[in-house]
């Protein structure tokens, strides 16, 4: 979202707060918070994997980013992630770029 | 702490000379805001005399990396934390929410930024209404000169016209469509005849559960197609037309991380062309609604609603925009979530 983010640290982003992994209520389907992180880092190499990168969860407390050339960085939550892909693939990532949409499509 | 026990923060914003401090003023006789601390941009030629009347400096700090919704306001921020220490010391009155009168030339998002963002604000204050007053002499004007016009108009939650008893009808109703082109979901009053009081216009923002449900219920009126405002030559300005409101469906529950994973991606690329954005989201595994509720790169903790008010449970987003096509935004969004349902969940 923006460079605060990462100077307030790792408090509860909005992505944390409303779905199966709800923090205020019993994740319905039997769905853990690690479960939601699993498909979370899945879910997002799908997208990323169009610009070269991957993602992985580190030990249930943030993400690491790693590109194929063997750069890495730690992001706290999803909205962080997208500017670090972008310096690190050197390119935009934009959902409504049309060759994205069509890759993702094809998925 | 349940963002309902949060202190509530009301925004009044409004081009310059129109009428945000008679608003408030008015407002601020009513009982139901006798306990309302009140902090001002700038001391106008309308005097407030309320008990709990600040003054702030504007001193905005840009970060590096970020952009402008993504401001801090530290003046802000100090003016807020010091009420907010003194309440609690016992040497001002407990008060149980706070209004702030902008400039005429402020941007509104870096305000709801620094509520929403300070690492002790947010656990104290949460944003309330937004309230834009549109001046009938001159709103028209303001809207097609200026950008922070338009975009004090397309925050808002509510919308009062001011000085309309000094225009022809005519007038104020072309001003009120104006209005609405830029942000139909907001309520539009009209200071000099339509009751406006804290129930109209502070009470019942997106924390409090009944009002959720209403404001919510009211975005989903908004049509799903409503396309740019007519161009006529000479009588659209640029940030007018430029400007304008749209609804995108999907057609299946949305998997909440992939709306996640597509909102942040969305919002990080275009964040500055998204002037608001308000969803409800009928979500895999979530029997009842969720809200949510972003301006630019900000986006409010979601809101999980009581139920659906009828059987239709599709999820709708609308959204406020500076150019942004519809139909790439509700592709995007529909290829996204179908991502989920490839080897992984099932709506």
């Amino acid at each position: 979202m923006c460079g605060l983010c990462g100077v307030l640290g790792s408090e509860a982003h909005w992505t944390d707060a409303a779905g199966p992994d709800r923090p205020s209520g019993v994740p319905p389907g039997g769905s853990t918070r690690r479960q939601e992180r699993l498909h979370r880092v899945r879910l997002a190499n799908k997208v990323l994997k169009h610009y070269g990168l991957t993602l992985a969860d580190w030990d249930g407390a943030c993400f690491v980013l790693r590109s194929r050339t063997g750069r890495s960085a730690i992001v706290q939550h999803l909205a962080a992630l997208w500017p670090v892909a972008e310096r690190m693939s050197r390119r935009r990532c934009d959902p409504l770029d049309a060759a994205l949409i069509a890759a993702v499509e094809r998925e | 702490m349940a963002a309902a026990d949060l202190i509530p923060v009301n925004i009044v914003t409004g081009f310059l000379g129109s009428g945000k401090t008679t608003l408030l003023r008015r407002l601020l006789a009513s009982p139901e805001l006798a306990n309302t601390a009140v902090l001002v941009n700038e001391l106008g030629e309308v005097g407030l005399d309320h008990l709990l009347l600040r003054h702030v400096d504007e001193t905005t700090v840009v970060l590096p990396s970020g952009c402008v919704c993504c401001a801090l306001r530290e003046d802000l921020s100090a003016a807020v934390r010091d009420l907010y220490g003194k309440r609690e010391r016992g040497t001002i009155p407990k008060f149980d929410r706070l209004a702030i009168e902008t400039t005429g030339l402020a941007d509104p998002a870096p305000i709801i930024f620094t509520l929403m963002a300070d690492p002790v604000l947010r656990h104290h204050f949460r944003v309330g209404h937004v309230v834009t007053t549109v001046d009938a002499v001159n709103g028209a004007t303001h809207l097609t000169q200026h950008p922070e016009s338009v975009k004090q108009v397309a925050v808002a939650d509510r919308v009062v016209l001011t000085k309309t008893d000094l225009t022809g009808r005519e007038h104020a109703e072309a001003l009120r469509a104006a209005c609405r082109r830029v942000n139909p979901a907001a309520p539009i009053f009209e200071a000099a005849v339509d009751p406006i009081g804290p129930e109209q216009l502070f009470i019942g923002d997106p924390a409090d559960p009944s009002g959720a449900r209403q404001d919510a219920w009211r975005w989903l009126g908004v049509a799903p197609g409503t396309p740019p405002p007519e161009t006529a030559a000479g009588q659209v300005s640029p940030h007018d037309r430029d400007v304008y409101a749209f609804s995108v469906t999907v057609d299946r529950a949305l998997d909440w991380t992939a709306f996640g994973i597509w909102l942040t991606m969305l919002l990080n690329a275009h964040g500055d062309d998204i002037l608001r954005v308000k969803g409800i989201l009928h979500v895999v595994g979530v029997p009842t609604p969720v809200v949510v509720h972003g301006v630019q790169h900000l986006v409010h903790p979601p809101v999980h609603l009581d139920g659906w008010p009828t059987q239709d449970r599709g999820t709708r987003l609308v959204f406020i925009v500076r150019k942004l096509p519809r139909q790439v935004i509700e592709r995007s969004l529909t290829a996204f979530n179908r991502l989920a349902t490839v080897g992984e969940r099932v709506a």
